[in-house]
């Protein structure tokens, strides 16, 4: 029993000490928050409300771009819901001007004129026509993407899908979700859709 | 007056290898500033080493030649304690003369 | 620097191998770097800090010598590797930037805008819109100032404090940021940052995440040359950077959120080697 009471003590003792040298959980939440208010400046067409998460970009964020399985299927239920097809039906557009939306890496920078389309900046993380050699590694190569898959209507559909919005198919994904917050157009994507897609596309060759 | 050279100059067997860091903008007069407007061209034009009152190394430098040039070069005829003199003029006629004692091996 | 110019042609070459083109552009690109490594521009703002420090400047007429950047005043010497840290006189974490700020404001007088304002060199051409400090051919004494600061810690280990609580929240408030996501793109730090090998476009990225070894590296070449821009960018600039790039709006110079970002990073490259101020492509 009194042993139990001095562990008690001791284990007291040391989380008091323990909050003195390390700061508690809100404690950190809260100095966040006051950096990120006090931190950043609007500039351009960078307002200081891009700060501000969605429910997506809060629930990754605490995951650390890693969440536990419900978590997941509940993001990636939501966000199909957001996909938004272009009017025409058509989701095949023309590979040559996705080429260039592919390569292009403005749009939406403090520095970007905002009223020249954004590009995808798909070489940035994506191999995709083999003769450019200055592509990333942050995704999977999508070289011979159409080849391999065939351009079906339901890959089509998938393809677009992914790039109007990538955490309906992987939540928390590091991939921008170029339709859902307004970064591409719909027909920038059936651009892009048909780069991926077209067997006269560089991407199939 | 521009920046000073930074110089070394050591011996390498029989010859003095220099190597010298020189601050200039080189610009090509091919870039725009923030407002459209033409940077007028400013380079260095000319280079020259001089040793013992020898010209040593002579250079024609043009707008191909990067921002901060490095040149790396060896010649003979110098010993440690000698003195290398490097200049250069650039095109608005702006001028740098810095010397440098050469070291040991 | 005809080097970098060989690497168009040298890597259109291996065109035909795209299997090996993974392994063959990395080798290239640290065979790049290693040619590089004969001359660093970065002396040259190393001298001007060296001088700035010691001229008598603002309203006070004062020099830096007895700024205090955490070993003592006028200690510059492995000052720059202790950093981030907390600093009684001013009860906040400090970088070394800001830290220079609060000694430019409390030794020579300036008021601190003044202290922060053209905190990054420039030529005033933004010529990858990586330049929008405009005034053609501009020096920034901070950039100087840093530079030469920096190079006080060539070759010693990287250790900021953590025993303050401060520092710790810090380090946890940096943490946080990291993995803070926002903006039409949706990044975070961690979006590029993460993972081993990859890279986007041709520029490797360090995984800051997983290795400490990638820390290392990233953390001990800030301060670093930056060839492609002629220009030399310290550790403020690169967050600065990345945060433009990420679509965030812009980062204040020496802001708390700059610092923690700054802790988190310094720690996570704790006892790596400080080799800056570097060249980097």
């Amino acid at each position: 029993m009194q042993l139990k009471i001095v562990l008690a003590f001791a284990l007291g003792g040391l989380s008091v000490v323990g909050c003195a040298i390390r700061p508690s959980d809100s404690e950190v939440e809260s100095a966040t928050a006051r950096m990120l208010q006090t931190s950043f400046k609007p500039r351009g067409q960078a307002t200081v409300d891009r700060l501000n998460q969605d429910e997506v970009q809060a629930v990754c964020s605490l995951y650390k771009g890693e969440p536990p399985e419900a978590a997941r299927e509940k993001i990636e239920k939501a966000q199909q819901t957001t996909i938004r097809y272009p009017n025409s039906g058509s989701l095949l557009g023309d590979w040559r001007q996705g080429e260039r939306i592919a390569q292009s890496g403005v749009g939406k920078q403090f520095t970007d004129d905002p009223g020249r389309p954004a590009g995808g900046g798909c070489y940035n993380c994506h191999q995709l026509a083999p003769r450019e050699l200055s592509f990333g590694t942050i995704g999977p190569s999508l070289y011979q993407f159409g080849k391999l898959r065939g351009s079906s209507e339901a890959i089509q559909k998938y393809a677009y899908g992914k790039i109007y919005n990538s955490e309906a198919f992987s939540a928390c994904s590091n991939m921008p979700r170029f339709g859902h917050n307004g970064v591409l157009t719909e027909e920038q994507i059936t651009h892009l859709v048909a780069l991926l897609l077209d067997p006269d596309s560089p991407v199939n060759k | 007056m521009a920046d000073p050279m930074r110089i070394r100059a050591n011996m390498a067997g029989d010859k003095v290898e220099v190597r010298v860091l020189m601050s200039h903008e080189m610009e090509t007069g091919q870039r725009k500033d923030a407002s459209g407007a033409i940077v007028p061209a400013h380079f260095i034009q000319t280079v020259t080493v001089t040793h013992a009152g020898k010209t040593v190394l002579s250079a024609q430098w043009g707008t191909s030649i990067s921002k901060n040039p490095f040149m790396h070069f060896r010649f003979k005829g110098g010993k440690p304690g000698d003195k290398v003199t490097i200049s250069w003029v650039d095109n608005k006629g702006d001028r740098r003369t810095d010397e440098v004692v050469i070291g040991g091996g | 620097m005809p080097f970098y110019r060989l690497l168009a042609p040298v890597l259109a070459a291996m065109l035909p191998c795209v299997s090996l083109a993974q392994q063959d552009t990395q080798k290239e690109i640290e065979r790049y770097r290693q040619l590089l490594q004969e001359s660093n521009p970065a002396e040259l703002y190393e001298a001007r800090g060296e001088e700035l420090w010691k001229t008598r400047r603002g309203p006070k007429s004062a020099s830096l010598e007895s700024c205090d950047l955490g070993l003592g005043p006028g200690v510059v010497k492995g000052a720059y590797v202790q950093l981030p840290r907390y600093f009684a006189d001013t009860d906040r974490v400090q970088d070394a930037e800001s830290r220079l700020v609060t000694c430019m404001v409390t030794l020579q007088g300036f008021t601190p805008e003044e202290a922060k304002r053209n905190p990054f060199s420039g030529t005033g051409v933004p010529m990858l819109t990586t330049d929008p400090f405009s005034g053609v051919g501009r020096r920034s004494v901070m950039t100087d100032i840093v530079a030469w600061v920096a190079s006080e810690s060539r070759g010693m280990k990287i250790a900021p404090r953590m025993s303050h609580p401060k520092e710790r929240e810090a380090y946890q408030a940096g943490e946080r940021l990291f993995f803070y996501r926002a903006g039409p793109h949706d990044f975070a730090c961690v979006s590029c940052h993460s993972g081993e090998a990859k890279r986007i476009r041709l520029q490797t990225l360090p995984d800051l995440v997983h290795s400490a070894k990638d820390a290392q590296r990233a953390f001990g070449t800030w301060p670093g040359y930056r060839v492609s821009e002629g220009e030399l960018r310290s550790m403020q600039w690169r967050l600065w950077e990345c945060f433009r790039q990420q679509r965030f709006p812009e980062l204040e110079f020496a802001s708390d959120a700059s610092i923690a970002l700054t802790m988190f990073l310094a720690k996570r490259a704790e006892g790596g080697s400080f080799d800056a101020p570097s060249l980097k492509r």
